[in-house]
């Protein structure tokens, strides 16, 4: 029972705002005759508006009306396109938005959304005093370009056309096939553009000689072609963004939950480091420990510090464990430092000279220490690594960490890595893992350089590693 | 459920979740940017749409069209972005969008220290669009206050139809914790008020100044509007004095009457004390370690850690304020809460910041020796 509706006008026309001769209303009475022909759903469908006398249009029609920010219309469109996919959303935006927002018609144009642009070109800034735009012609006259504007004009097509838009059309609101065009780029199922060359007659006209026949010689003397400038279709965005991530999404992501299995030897909160070098897999080394730690019952927290590059420089990880709630982060009185790699030195030197006598080092043995208080535990991690993979390097060290220490039992360790990581890794870890608790038997080398014994605040755990 | 090892950044993303959000748009930055990679993650897979934007200004340009569409959208960024965020926030404030904006705090300004922690962006917040409308404000201190205020904080935004801002830093967002999520207890989910479809089209009506109007989306059955300009109760364009000043009022009264509704302050009281502590986000957790030290030698102290910054929860304070001498504010700034809590303070009340942005936590020692020793 569909009833055909003969305008998609309010019946509040006859107050358009504009002045006498303006471009903009044989522009919306175009679009108006395009929409009548197309029959879109007013419902359905939503005129968004930019700044600038364009931006008054909206209202004037009996579809939903979005009036936005300055240049930021195609933003607005784009956002409920993409939530609402069933919608014929239209923009209206001046050359001013062109410019100012320059940067979303590249990227609508290049991503490929399906929403219609129409251009009320008209060479200045009509709403703000007839300032020039980035579609001035080359010595036209504006309050900002008294004596004649030196900037190239945009070939706004050509650019979006560039950027990679597949449906551009330019004309003016004298064409009288303008209806149709407006009405072919609704139906585009992408981007289309419409650049439509119109008259500012409160102010480009003032001071400028412009007339239907100018238009037509500006567009030959730079090239531009009048009509559809582009016709060569390529997928649109939120189509493939639904075939591709929506329709075939897995199921919802389960989250990596931890039990607790394992008793511990934390009687308050612990500090750790682990320095090293990037690519050393000090993060999710220091990972696995946090996630051992919680294994055995306790609250765990973990900081990472990492250059912005990749795979060069330092990496120091922070772990608190606490048999209570955390609650200061930073680790200002370190327990348990480890270090296995030069870079992971550099950073931490001022760091370890101040290492209180508490602390215990963990330190590769190649490695030269600055003075410190802490007690200094050397080990042959490299060597030791390179049997297993060089990668586990911290794995070793922290296995030994444990194995010294005693806070948390080797079992919740080996858990962790089990529960984890990737089958394929798990067991060159437990092999590292062995390799590193067993250090501790064999190659310990105490530094008494301070002449006293280290006293472990903790009781070995009761359930050795089997 | 059991205990999972996530940083703060991806509870924000699990509350959002949680809370219905179908529509995320964000561009990286750093220390915000995962927040990012777990929306296009995770969003699809409950059919939802999760988009990185050419810049912040299209990121939050898109989250209010879809917005109004329906969607409950999220937007997450930092410093830097906020203030590209700036124009369109006052858009949603004019346009009563119901969207929340995420800060990941980091130490500025401008790039400043571009992965360090810092409360800088407290008053911003507050004042970050033109026109100077009141903001709802939440600040987590937790990776598990991270999920439950992101929750909170878009039952806000339905509710009152205003942006809400989640204050976060990177010392929450990027810092692992354990945590058992299932475990937060959260309130009954909030859906924006629908208009009944048939009646006109008045986006913006509302009888008494602080009523939040009835919602119709774009692309429902019931045509709507929404403007940046000044407009009256259907969304046109209106340069009259009264109706504009009603507007306005309007704006604010809606946050203004609901303060108590917004209103989460944690209260750790001590009857008698003479000092109390008014912290808020990362430091209130040095702030509870400084209060048990303090109180294991003798003293006696009262601390407020504030999860709702803006609209100031005025009566808390004030009721937390009797028989006080001394007034603790610890921030990771110059001092920018503490202006809000001097409006408050009775003559007679002395008002100590403690305050430093060297990208380091304050510690309880810090805090003890500036702000109760000095």
């Amino acid at each position: 029972m569909s009833t055909i509706i003969d305008t998609y006008l309010t019946n509040e026309i006859s107050q358009l705002p504009f002045c006498p001769g303006c471009g903009h209303e044989p522009l919306l009475k175009a679009l108006d005759e395009a929409l009548v022909t197309l029959q879109p759903d007013p419902t359905k469908t939503v005129i968004v508006t930019d700044i600038g006398c364009i931006g008054l249009s909206d209202r004037y029609f009996i579809t939903h009306g979005f009036h936005g920010l300055h240049g930021r219309s195609i933003t607005y469109a784009c956002g409920m396109k993409l939530a609402r996919p069933e919608l014929t959303v239209i923009v209206l935006m001046g050359d001013g938005g062109c410019g100012i927002g320059g940067t979303h018609l590249l990227n609508v144009a290049r991503r490929n959304i399906d929403i219609t642009l129409l251009v009320a070109n008209n060479f200045n800034y009509g709403m703000t005093g007839g300032q020039h735009s980035l579609s001035t012609p080359l010595s036209g006259i504006t309050p900002t370009t008294p004596m004649g504007n030196l900037e190239c004009a945009m070939d706004l097509c050509g650019t979006a056309i560039a950027a990679g838009a597949g449906w551009a059309y330019r004309g003016t609101t004298f064409d009288k096939d303008l209806p149709d065009r407006i009405a072919e780029a609704i139906t585009q199922p992408w981007f289309s553009m419409l650049d439509i060359w119109e008259m500012c007659t409160a102010y480009y006209l003032l001071h400028n000689k412009l007339k239907k026949k100018d238009l037509m010689d500006i567009m030959d003397r730079n090239n531009l072609k009048h009509g559809l400038v582009a016709n060569n279709p390529r997928p649109e965005y939120g189509a493939q963004y639904r075939a591709t991530y929506v329709d075939s999404a897995t199921l919802e992501d389960k989250p990596h939950t931890i039990e607790t299995k394992f008793s511990n030897n934390v009687t308050r909160q612990i500090g750790i480091v682990i320095a090293g070098s990037a690519g050393q897999k000090v993060r999710s080394s220091a990972r696995l420990l946090a996630q051992s730690s919680m294994c055995a019952g306790l609250s765990v927290t973990q900081k990472d510090d990492y250059p912005i590059t990749v795979m060069t420089g330092y990496s120091v990880s922070e772990i608190i464990v606490s048999p209570e709630r955390i609650n200061y982060t930073a680790i200002d009185t370190v327990d348990y430092f480890v270090l296995v790699s030069v870079d992971g030195l550099k950073n931490t030197k001022s760091r370890i000279k101040k290492l209180p006598s508490t602390c215990t080092i963990y330190v590769e043995k190649s490695l030269k220490l600055p003075h410190t208080e802490a007690k200094i535990i050397r080990l042959p991690l490299i060597t030791t690594a390179k049997k297993i993979n060089r990668l586990s390097i911290c794995i070793v060290a922290l296995a030994a960490l444990m194995k010294d220490s005693g806070i948390i039992n080797l079992d919740a360790f080996a858990k962790a890595i089990t529960t984890f990581q990737k089958p394929a890794t798990v067991k060159l870890s437990l092999k590292a893992l062995y390799a590193g608790s067993a250090l501790i038997q064999t190659e310990q080398e105490v530094d008494s350089s301070r002449g006293t014994v280290h006293n472990k605040i903790f009781n070995k755990p009761k359930g050795e590693l089997k | 459920m059991g205990l999972e090892f996530i940083e703060g950044n991806e509870a924000i993303a699990r509350g959002a979740l949680k809370a219905n959000c179908d529509f995320f748009a964000g561009y990286p930055i750093s220390p915000s940017s995962s927040i990012l990679h777990h929306m296009l993650n995770k969003l699809p897979k409950v059919g939802g749409v999760a988009i990185q934007g050419e810049d912040e200004i299209a990121s939050i340009g898109m989250c209010i069209g879809a917005a109004m569409t329906g969607a409950k959208v999220l937007t997450a960024t930092s410093g830097p972005g906020m203030s590209l965020y700036s124009e369109n926030i006052g858009l949603a404030v004019i346009g009563e969008t119901p969207l929340v904006i995420v800060n990941v705090q980091r130490q500025g300004p401008a790039t400043g220290s571009a992965t360090k922690g810092a409360e800088g962006d407290i008053l911003f917040t507050r004042w970050c669009t033109s026109g100077g409308q009141p903001m709802i404000v939440l600040s987590p201190a937790t990776v598990s206050e991270a999920y439950e205020l992101t929750y909170r904080a878009f039952n806000l935004a339905e509710k009152y139809r205003t942006p809400v801002f989640l204050l976060t830093n990177k010392e929450i967002a990027v810092t692992r914790e354990s945590v058992d999520l299932e475990r937060v207890e959260l309130p009954r989910l909030v859906n924006r008020k629908r208009a009944a479809i048939g009646d006109p089209c008045l986006p913006y009506r509302f009888k008494a100044l602080h009523e939040v109007p009835e919602f119709a989306d774009i692309g429902g059955d019931q045509i709507t509007r929404f403007t940046t300009s000044s407009h009256n109760e259907a969304g046109y364009l209106t340069s009259s004095p009264e109706i504009i000043q009603k507007m306005i009022d309007h704006y604010a009264a809606k946050i203004k009457s609901a303060e108590e509704d917004i209103a989460l302050v944690k209260q750790d009281i001590e009857e008698g004390a003479e000092i109390l502590m008014i912290s808020y986000g990362i430091t209130s957790r040095s702030v509870t370690v400084a209060v048990k030290k303090m109180r294991e030698q003798g003293y006696k102290m009262s601390s407020l850690t504030l999860q709702s910054l803006y609209p100031v929860p005025r009566i808390t304070l004030n009721k937390a304020l009797l028989g006080i001498k001394r007034v603790v504010v610890p921030e990771m700034n110059m001092g920018q809460y503490i202006q809000e809590i001097q409006r408050l303070i009775p003559v007679g009340v002395e008002v100590v910041g403690v305050n430093k942005m060297d990208t380091t936590l304050l510690s309880p020692d810090e805090i003890i020796d500036r702000g109760v020793l000095s």
